[in-house]
């Protein structure tokens, strides 16, 4: 879970290219969105094709990505329970 | 009665850097077929948040743009109008790879909600949170000529007081790779200025040119404009007319024109337009600018840029002088501009 | 109050009609044009519903008598059948110079038809190469006039899904300030996977018939389509004796500056186009009978422009409709085939329906008309939105 929530981190930095931000900045119980790391709506749909392309997991509906994108603990539960690659 | 449009302030990312004081002194002459621009430091300007996404024409876009706000210490603005005969290439070939390569599936939005012609225009707006009129002309070489039309409508009409009006256009990959297969740009391995080309072809250079402009003129106003228009299909022999047509409605005649500022781009294939249109101000000191920018869509906007700064400073640069001429005082610039004998423009500038 | 400025031709093809006639026949038939692509292969084929024009690219070809060796785009093609029909009706005679004439296009994809087709093969295969320089935006522009033989000002809009309403916009503009005499406006935009794929990028392309302003909305159904109007000065008008079909009367533009993308949830963009273009035709809201809203039937849009909607007219917003659910949303084009239905309504003194909506939004009590209505038309307001906040307004009247 731990190696999931690092790969996640540095997967993260590098499709949203969050330039001054390194792995170490983010907390695991960090909000991604809002107040936290300041996503946006378009960095959800970013983030709904990282699961579909890294961990196989298909998305229909962007409403689902509030719950799963809460943070780095809830993404990582999420494709644990998930996954098909 | 007509209103005004007076020129506040300018803004440049280019070949030769940004926009200042010693611009033209420290000018390089391009001699090769791609001239990139000499990026400045983005961060002080756009926000860490704002920025990540953003390709290089939205950070040129927006760097011109202040700095065209800034010099004319204007920050209500009645219009943002936008050129670019491109568009936002970079994140448009990004998206267009990305469907071909990966045979539509996972692909992402950010590069596609980038490509759209306007986004320059909108993310200027979206950071200054500026809600007024926000066009964006995509036609060619009269991309600039047709923003700058609408400017001077709003402002002519008094629909407007002050008015952000630039062009912006970037080099990206394979569409350039397209571009010198068909000879629209010169090859890689040919090094021509200007003046020395014996070949078909552009030497292409981006980059974004802005202006503020006002209704109302200051001690450090740059130059008036007088009036623009835009003509999709000329003959070499209806050149003379055009131009006279043009000044006839301003009340004006050929005797008026101190300088001529040309859009000559090496391009022996219809560079003559130019040489026909100086023919018909035979004795008048002639001006370049495309051998410092680059040709490109918008380039015509650092034409004016050139020529509002001859007309502030009332002297001329060494290295724009394409053919001198008698001494005059500079009262009124004529800019003639085409591109492959296609979209012609006229501007005409006056001493403010 | 001012007149306006008189709309003396139309042009139209969408996936409801090649004509304004057909248009008209099926918007008053209640006759959706959606279906599923069949021009060009895409993955995507069996998850989405588009508006296409059921005519191959070598149909398009026939009907405008192209030899082999052409260059032009289907973006170009659909803006030429489109623009001679407006012309023809107009009886616009294009070789009088003496009358100053102008041509504002708009398009979003421009060339990407053939680009996406070709980007690769252009390397090895000289034959194609004639296509390369097609794929900016303005050249679709110069296709057209080379095709109607009209030398002038020419130029091309490109706001994205705003873009048309803008060319009108502007065309109005050119001919009050007496710039222009006559301008042709309007805009084109093809199918392409390029915009397929992109706004299936963003989740909002719905996998079934797009229902405008219904609570259960899933998205848009994109389209393509060209239409063009022929506007006129009054002296021309007057001096040629034409017919005016209506007039464009108030427009305006304004930018949400909220989102690259997403409106805001106010409507503020949306609001302000609508209060600029009611100022400009010195109207009321009251006066308008009809409102062509922009209903892409996304999540986002149809919120923001309800709200905005309440904002502009109080609790008594006039009868509305989306035509998006007949014809899709054809991006560049879409506020010109709506400035002809709204141009239509008022002619023939109907509203057309607003398709597939079932269940009103739990947000606000705003219902669409569902069916087909016979009522007199003095004014009709169209709205349309684009990428990068770009609100525009148009209000067309007898």
């Amino acid at each position: 879970m731990e190696e999931l929530k690092e790969e996640l981190k540095g997967k993260i930095i590098e499709v949203l290219n969050l330039e001054d931000i390194e792995v170490s900045d983010i907390n695991d119980d960090d909000s991604l969105f809002g107040d936290g790391l300041g996503l946006d709506s378009i960095d959800a749909l970013e983030l709904i094709v990282l699961l579909d392309k890294g961990y196989g997991i298909k998305l229909s509906d962007p409403k689902q990505g509030k719950a799963i994108f809460e943070s780095i603990n809830t993404m990582a539960d999420f494709i644990s329970k998930n996954r098909t690659k | 009665m007509k209103e005004k449009c007076f020129i506040r302030g300018i803004g440049v990312v280019s070949a030769q850097g940004i926009w200042r004081s010693d611009f033209f002194d420290e000018a390089v002459e391009i001699t090769v077929s791609k001239a990139y621009a000499e990026q400045p430091s983005y961060k002080e300007l756009i926000a860490p948040n704002m920025i990540r996404r953003m390709s290089k024409g939205i950070k040129m876009g927006i760097y011109a743009a202040q700095q065209a706000l800034d010099e004319a210490g204007v920050s209500e603005l009645d219009a943002v109008i936008t050129g670019t005969g491109l568009g936002c290439l970079e994140d448009s070939e990004k998206f267009l790879k990305n469907v071909l390569d990966n045979d539509e599936e996972f692909l992402t939005p950010t590069s596609f909600i980038q490509s759209t012609h306007n986004t320059v225009g909108a993310q200027i707006a979206l950071r200054l949170g500026c809600k007024a009129y926000n066009f964006t002309y995509v036609n060619g070489a009269v991309s600039f000529e047709s923003a700058l039309l609408d400017s001077l409508e709003q402002l002519q009409g008094g629909d407007a007081h002050s008015i952000l009006v630039g062009g912006i256009d970037e080099i990206s990959g394979h569409t350039f790779t397209l571009k010198q297969l068909i000879g629209e740009v010169k090859a890689d391995d040919v090094q021509e200025t200007i003046r020395t080309s014996n070949s078909a072809g552009v030497n292409y250079g981006e980059g974004a040119t802005f202006f503020t402009l006002s209704h109302v003129s200051s001690v450090d106003s740059y130059a008036e404009v007088v009036d623009v228009c835009v003509q999709n299909r000329l003959d070499k022999e209806e050149l003379a007319d055009f131009v006279d047509r043009f000044l006839d409605v301003n009340k004006l005649d050929r005797s008026v024109i101190s300088a001529l500022v040309l859009g000559n781009s090496g391009d022996i294939t219809y560079d003559h337009y130019f040489e026909e249109l100086g023919k018909l101000f035979e004795d008048r000191v002639q001006l370049y600018y495309k051998h410092l920018y680059g040709h490109s869509d918008i380039a015509s906007a650092f034409g004016m840029a050139t020529a509002a700064y001859v007309l502030k400073e009332q002297s001329i640069p060494e290295n724009i002088v394409w053919k001198a001429g008698k001494q005059i005082p500079l009262t009124y610039v004529l800019l003639y501009n085409q591109y492959k004998g296609r979209d012609h423009s006229l501007v005409l500038l006056k001493r403010s | 109050m001012s007149r306006g400025v008189g709309i003396t031709g139309m042009g139209i093809v969408s996936a409801i009609g090649l004509s304004v006639e057909e248009n008209l026949l099926a918007l008053s038939q209640s006759r959706c044009g959606i279906s599923r692509i069949d021009n060009f292969d895409t993955r995507h084929r069996d998850n989405v519903l588009v508006g296409e024009i059921k005519l191959s690219n070598r149909d398009l070809e026939d009907r405008i008598g192209l030899t082999k060796g052409h260059s032009l785009t289907r973006t170009g093609m659909l803006g030429i059948l489109a623009a001679r029909q407006a012309l023809q009706q107009a009886e616009l005679d294009l070789k009088d110079t003496s009358i100053r004439t102008g041509l504002i296009s708009s398009t979003s994809v421009g060339g990407m038809d053939v680009t996406e087709k070709y980007f690769y093969a252009y390397m090895q295969d000289v034959e194609l190469q004639h296509y390369i320089r097609s794929h900016d935006a303005g050249v679709s522009t110069q296709q057209i006039a080379d095709d109607l033989g009209l030398r002038g000002a020419v130029t091309t809009i490109s706001t994205a899904c705003s873009s048309a309403a803008n060319a009108i916009m502007l065309g109005a503009r050119l001919i009050k300030s007496g710039r222009l005499d006559r301008v042709i406006v309007g805009g084109t935009d093809a199918l392409s996977k390029f915009t397929l794929n992109g706004f299936n990028t963003l989740m909002i392309l719905s996998d079934t018939y797009c229902r405008p302003f219904d609570q259960h909305r899933k998205g848009l159904n994109l389209g393509e389509a060209a239409a063009y109007l022929v506007l006129e000065s009054e002296e021309l008008i007057a001096k040629e004796e034409k017919t005016v079909l209506a007039r464009v009367v108030g427009y305006g533009n304004a930018n949400d500056a909220f989102h690259q993308t997403a409106s805001s949830e106010n409507g503020e963009g949306a609001f302000l186009a609508m209060q600029k273009a009611f100022a400009v035709g010195g109207i009321e809201p009251r006066q308008i009978d009809y409102i062509n809203v922009h209903g892409t039937a996304t999540p986002n849009n149809d919120l923001s422009e309800g709200r905005a909607l309440l904002r502009a007219f109080g609790e008594k917003v006039p009868i509305f409709s989306s035509t998006k659910s007949f014809t899709g949303h054809t991006l560049a084009a879409a506020a010109a085939i709506e400035a002809v239905y709204s141009v239509l309504a008022i002619q023939e003194g109907m509203v057309f329906p607003n398709l597939h909506f079932e269940t009103a939004m739990e947000e606000f009590d705003l219902i669409p008309q569902v069916d087909v209505l016979h009522k007199e038309i003095d004014y009709v307001l169209s709205n349309s939105f684009g990428f990068g906040g770009n609100c525009s307004t148009l209000i067309l009247g007898r």
